[in-house]
């Protein structure tokens, strides 16, 4: 703490060397948007990440610590290794925060620079990455996708929708997040009815959404549309043009998300505008998960009063650490995989319909541990949780 | 709420002596608006517009003036509280959430939410007298007894900043549980009582050694942990009991202010947010966010004994005492 008769809390000399935080991007290629929506900006995660920064700042200058971030974006196609290795040319990187896929996590996780990192992954939703392969170090602030599809598919069990009719996009992508919501809908009773896929390309669907969905949807009996397609080609189409009229419930519609524009509870809309101002734009899930990935390195280091990497490194690794995300309820780390404990919310893009876990899913931890891979299911080993 | 009507009946009808008519003043956020409450009848008597998002709520020493936060309007009301009519704003600085008025009867501490500062406002010349930078999201705000020392909570960095009143410098931090949401000094000033809303918890400070003495931590059968969110403190004059808004949870703790040990927890409307005092102490009313409502609660039995429809969001609370050269107190303003 602070010397008491300190002539003003300012003048505490901040620690000798900054608090180092790394962010790494992987650059990714994106469809044109279909329906002239708002591209996802270049700077997501980032401006997030930035945010994070400031904010720690502005607490650590009670306890005399300070923060810098230092981002590296690397192009489609690039060595992300490569590009690795020179950033830790300066001294080993301690804490990293992670936009990329999955394969480039577990390469940056695995390699000879990061043996003492800390990895903050805010991208990469692979439930994968949090089951078998897992890493010591990493963490995952960004929900992954079995997260996603438990909180979704609580609503639809508590509000009884719970017949689904699947259509899934040809992507990788959209396979994993066809996989996790048949993986949650087994958890919590409910029944994917049939199950159709859809591929855009080749189609202008300017032109044909109103016939052609009318048949995609056509099926058994069922009380929602579910669909994965991850990178937006046709899904918001599907809305309201449904052979039935049954809502739209997925990657577009009714949405899983760790964060969205509506969300203003418990503060929220205090970040959000902290947020726009730096940013001049909406805060999404990616740039939430920059900044709470920022940001708990930052509080870590805060409760510890230092900036000793290694304290901070084993304090955020304990199951004891806590910290606000302005989520409602304090957050922290599963011990098991990494992951980031959360509410996520049930969005569609006018409000918050829910947050998730919704009342009367229970667990003996914590309801928070409903969403996504318990201890017994994962098969993570790395973490020694 | 039928259970506690019902009970209200059979308190009120053993009420002998007439109370004096003190009014209670409630800033309904969502409705833009503030409800006065007569506390002979505990009905509301009248309703009247203000800013937009009313929060914090202070009455002046003699009474005569009501200010307001109103956070999205970026003021400070001075309203006549007679007539309810806008006198004229104060310069606040950005989002005003709540503020404080020093024991002078003129100084007024102002929480800025949303640019991490306090603005000190003398209230009769309305000009600011320093901007004084704190931690993110300030919130509660209290000035100490013997005017020395103001406080302000910062809700993301969970600090409770030390302000001299004279300097107008903060001067110390002290890092309590998350979101830290209001403070509220014991009338001696030993000791300032800080609520975690996040952490759940209320810290008892130590305001000679600025060091946390002893953190409170709640419990309720039935209710799950993360639904216990400590805001709203009123601590009784005498020094026997704290009373603790419990938010989420739709609960007041009681704890007795000697031994800090939660003595029970009273059931009141849904989402307590701030809790005021009558001046004759006998009396406590909570404002309850969600359902809209003040809960009274006799602080005799500790039972809640009636409650209150005012408007939309209910969050701060003051009292106005029937012969208002009297005692100041207020929810979402500490005095």
């Amino acid at each position: 703490m602070l010397v008491a008769g300190a002539a003003d809390a300012q003048a505490v000399k901040p620690a000798a060397a900054p608090v180092t935080i790394h962010y790494i991007e992987r650059r990714i290629e994106r469809p044109t948007p279909l329906n002239n929506e708002d591209p996802i900006p270049e700077d997501e995660g980032l401006r997030g990440a930035e945010l994070g920064i400031k904010d720690s700042n502005a607490t650590g200058r009670f306890v005399g610590l300070s923060f810098t971030l230092k981002p590296t974006v690397v192009e489609p196609g690039a060595d992300i290794r490569a590009a690795f290795a020179e950033v830790a040319k300066d001294g080993p990187p301690r804490f990293v925060v992670v936009n990329a896929p999955a394969d480039d996590v577990i390469a940056l996780a695995d390699s000879e620079e990061g043996r003492e990192t800390v990895f903050l992954n805010v991208g990469a939703t692979d439930t994968r990455l949090r089951d078998g392969d897992c890493r010591a170090r990493l963490l995952h602030v960004i929900p992954s996708r079995d997260m996603l599809a438990d909180a979704l598919m609580q609503l639809l069990v508590f509000k009884r929708w719970t017949r689904l009719l699947l259509v899934s996009g040809p992507n990788p992508a959209d396979g994993l997040y066809a996989e996790a919501l048949r993986r949650s809908a087994k958890k919590f009773g409910a029944k994917i009815v049939a199950e159709t896929s859809f591929d855009a390309r080749g189609a202008d669907l300017r032109d044909s959404a109103l016939r052609e969905f009318a048949l995609v949807t056509r099926g058994p009996e069922h009380d929602v549309v579910a669909v994965a397609d991850e990178a937006g080609e046709f899904g918001t189409n599907l809305v309201y043009n449904t052979a039935s009229p049954r809502p739209v419930v997925g990657t577009q519609g009714l949405t899983p998300a760790a964060w969205g524009r509506a969300v203003e509870a418990w503060a929220a809309a205090q970040l959000q505008q902290r947020f726009k101002k730096l940013a001049g734009r909406t805060m999404l899930p990616v740039d939430w998960a920059g900044w709470m990935a920022v940001h708990a390195v930052g509080e870590a280091a805060v409760q510890l009063k230092s900036g000793d990497p290694a304290a901070i490194k084993d304090l955020m690794l304990s199951p004891k650490f806590e910290v606000g995300g302005f989520k409602g309820r304090s957050l922290s780390f599963r011990p098991w995989n990494g992951q980031l404990r959360q509410p996520l919310y049930l969005l569609w893009p006018g409000a918050v319909v829910a947050a998730a876990p919704i009342e009367g899913f229970l667990h003996r931890r914590t309801e928070l541990d409903t969403l996504g891979l318990d201890q017994p299911e994962s098969a993570c080993k790395a973490m020694g949780g | 709420m039928l259970r506690l009507t019902t009970v209200s009946l059979l308190a009120f009808g053993a009420l002998a002596v007439p109370a004096l008519a003190h009014e209670i003043y409630v800033t309904n956020e969502r409705d833009n608006s503030v409800s006065v409450i007569d506390t002979t009848t505990y009905e509301v008597t009248r309703t009247f517009p203000v800013g937009r998002r009313p929060r914090g709520i202070v009455f002046s020493k003699n009474g005569q003036h009501l200010y307001v936060c109103a956070s999205d309007s970026d003021a400070v009301q001075v309203i006549d509280p007679a007539t309810g009519k806008l006198l004229h704003d104060l310069p606040s600085g950005e989002d005003p959430e709540q503020f404080s008025l020093a024991p002078d009867g003129r100084t007024l501490f102002i929480a800025n939410e949303n640019n991490a500062t306090t603005t000190v406002v003398d209230a009769e010349t309305r000009k600011v007298l320093a901007q004084i930078d704190v931690g993110i999201e300030p919130e509660g705000m209290a000035v100490s007894p013997d005017g020395k020392t103001a406080v302000t909570t910062s809700e993301t960095t969970n600090m409770v900043h030390w302000i001299d009143t004279k300097t107008l410098q903060a001067i110390d931090a002290t890092q309590v549980e998350q979101r830290p949401r209001h403070a509220e000094f014991s009338k001696d000033g030993t000791r300032l009582w800080v609520s975690s809303e996040i952490g759940g918890t209320v810290a008892v400070i130590d305001v000679a050694s600025r060091k946390v003495i002893e953190t409170i931590r709640f419990e309720i059968k039935g209710i799950s942990g993360d639904r216990i969110q400590p805001v709203g403190i009123s601590l009784t004059d005498d020094g026997r009991y704290a009373f603790v808004a419990l938010g989420p949870s739709d609960r007041v703790a009681v704890i007795d202010a000697k031994t800090l040990k939660v003595i029970s927890y009273i059931l009141v409307g849904r989402r307590v947010w701030h809790t005021v005092l009558t001046p004759e102490q006998d009396r406590l009313l909570t404002t309850n966010g969600v359902s809209g409502d003040v809960t009274v609660i006799d602080v005799g039995s500790l039972k809640a004994i009636k409650s209150i429809k005012v408007g939309r969001f209910p969050w701060g609370a003051a009292v106005r005492p029937a012969t208002s050269a009297g005692a100041n107190k207020s929810a979402g303003a500490a005095e």
